[in-house]
């Protein structure tokens, strides 16, 4: 039941763009702006994954969603070529302005697209993978991890702003010009990133939830309850948290990578600690440890902001806050746990 | 059975100059049921944590058979065939009871081959004996978290038991309990005991008569007495620190 009520939703969302380019009344700005929430909804899931049920509550997810943005957005700089505004072939603009005379190593490779989405993969898994080992060996849990992986984000905002990371500085990567041989500017386009995003949500989703299911997902919520139990009944709990963190990472790279080539810019406030902040409320309003939950809640949060910010703009914050306190404390297991009630 | 005797031996643990355990020197015996009793304080439970990997000792050797357990550390040494059930019943109170046996059952324990298992008939049907062993059947299906204080023993018991250890640690299994609960467990424990090695901390001195076997008593750290229950309630050095007062 649930799964069709999920598949007829996806059919639904799938029908936007198709509406868009046959000329039936959906905007751009629809597509556009349903498409990131797609990538929203993606990086809410990861948070869920990891925070939901293994109990760890990163405050830095963002900081992975940036890092794929960034590899995407190498990517799509390295594809404008000789069309930038000083024609140099091989150099972004930013380079040439800054006076650099060749690529810097970490450039390399970035021209391919395989390459590209393999380091949206890999390079926020590899900083998971680092941050989560060091902290979860020496038992870091709970509030510190969180301030940890704060921290983190906080640390990438201030060093992605240095012109001299070779990765634009404060202005960052925009102007891009196609995709995969694709003018980014057209509905086809625009059309074909949406339906990337929402394929890549629902495997998401799909990964998610056969996680859920299985016995890992299990260990996971024994991890979050008693992680020290599950220890003394054989289980090396650092290497399942070390997964699921690595994979929620992982995720959140793809999220990053889809959502820049539709919002044409990616820059260092990515990295913001608010931006972390923002998307784990999305979780926590949806439905904890649920991952339809955090879905959901990415969707309806965002909704609610892009609405309120064109109805009410002096006090959207207001009403948002209220919303989220509302939602704490009479929805303690958010709006999937009324939903279900209901039933 | 295998029979793999555990040895502690000189154990000496010292806590910011505190000594927990000061030469602690002790052998349990394949297949025996021990007893442990000793005033509040006296390392007991911290005795429990260096067996279990969980406190490094500051000197001495802990062995089992023949690995060393203090290199070890406290998910190797649960898959080793020790498992502990602690003095607060710690089942998880999120997964069903069925599920919370699932967990402890003695099967793969990384990631990724968790993701892939599947429990097998032959698994069901012993996670099935194991809830008819503990007097739980019935609930299999509900939440641990709805379980009273004294079927969350058992179910901690239980999950011992998934593990198919070849030592079984109990810290005070009957605190709390009422007295029909206390009786059940006392059987349920004599039972276990034939098959495996059993080490139970109790304060219950009823308890420790009922399970009629030697006694071990510890006073700061160190072994104080040995021997039958009636041995050591005669033991003029026990009666002074312990069952006098």
């Amino acid at each position: 039941m649930r799964r069709l009520i999920i598949l007829g939703i996806a059919l639904l969302l799938a029908l936007l763009p198709a509406l868009n380019l046959t000329g039936l009344g959906i905007s751009d700005f629809v597509v556009t702006v349903v498409g990131k929430w797609l990538c929203y909804a993606i990086l809410a899931l990861s948070i869920d994954l990891a925070w939901g049920y293994a109990g760890i509550l990163s405050l830095g997810h963002g900081a992975f969603f940036a890092l794929g943005g960034y590899a995407m957005g190498m990517h799509l700089m390295r594809l404008i070529g000789p069309r930038g505004s000083y024609g140099h072939p091989v150099l972004p603009d930013f380079m040439v302005f800054l006076g650099y005379q060749e690529l810097p190593w970490f450039w390399w490779g970035f021209q391919s697209f395989p390459f590209a989405m393999l380091m949206a993969l890999l390079i926020p898994g590899a900083l998971a993978f680092l941050v989560g080992y060091l902290a979860f060996r020496s038992r870091i849990t709970g509030v510190y991890l969180s301030i940890l992986t704060q921290a983190l984000t906080y640390a990438l905002m201030l060093a992605f702003f240095r012109n001299d990371m070779g990765l634009g500085g404060n202005n960052g990567f925009t102007d891009f010009k196609e995709l995969l041989g694709l003018p980014l500017n057209t509905p086809l386009a625009r059309a074909l990133l949406f339906w990337a995003s929402l394929a890549a949500l629902c495997g998401c989703l799909w990964l998610g939830t056969s996680i859920a299911r299985s016995k890992l997902g299990r260990v996971l919520v024994g991890v979050r309850d008693g992680e020290a139990r599950l220890r003394f009944l054989g289980y090396d709990t650092l290497q399942h948290k070390l997964f699921v963190f690595v994979l929620s990472a992982m995720m959140a790279g793809i999220a990053g990578a889809l959502y820049v080539p539709q919002v044409g810019i990616i820059n260092p406030s990515e990295f913001s600690p608010g931006n972390s902040l923002e998307a784990v409320v999305w979780v926590a309003f949806g439905g904890r440890g649920t991952l339809v939950g955090a879905v959901l809640g990415a969707f309806t949060v965002n909704a609610l902001k892009t609405w309120l910010t064109s109805v009410a703009p002096d006090v959207w914050l207001f009403v948002l806050g209220a919303v989220f306190v509302a939602v704490t404390l009479l929805l303690p297991r958010g709006l999937i746990g009324l939903l279900e009630k209901r039933r | 059975m295998s029979g793999r005797a555990l040895y502690v031996d000189g154990v000496s643990v010292v806590f910011d100059g505190f000594r927990a355990l000061n030469n602690l020197s002790f052998i349990i015996e394949p297949g025996e049921l021990r007893a442990v009793i000793g005033p509040n304080g006296a390392g007991k439970t911290t005795m429990m944590d260096v067996i279990t990997g969980k406190t490094k000792p500051t000197a001495g050797i802990v062995k089992f058979g023949d690995v060393d357990l203090t290199r070890l550390d406290e998910p190797r040494i649960a898959t080793l065939g020790i498992g502990r059930k602690f003095q607060k019943p710690t089942v998880f109170d999120a997964l069903t009871v069925f599920e919370n046996l699932e967990l402890a059952l003695k099967a793969v324990r990384g990631p990724i081959a968790c993701w892939k298992w599947k429990l097998a008939a032959e698994q069901r049907d012993r996670i099935e004996a194991v809830l008819r062993e503990i007097g739980l059947s019935e609930r299999g299906q509900d939440l641990a978290g709805l379980l009273s204080h004294g079927q969350r023993q058992w179910l901690e018991i239980g999950m011992l038991l998934m593990q198919e250890p070849e030592l079984l640690l109990v810290d005070e299994p009957v605190a709390g309990m009422t007295d029909q609960e206390t009786e059940h467990t006392a059987a349920l424990l004599a039972r276990i005991a034939g098959q495996r090695s059993v080490v139970v901390v109790e304060h219950d001195l009823e308890f420790v008569r009922a399970l009629n076997c030697k006694v071990t008593v510890m006073c700061e750290g160190s072994v104080l007495s040995e021997g039958s229950i009636d041995h050591v309630q005669n033991d003029a050095r026990v009666i002074e620190v312990y069952l006098g007062r």
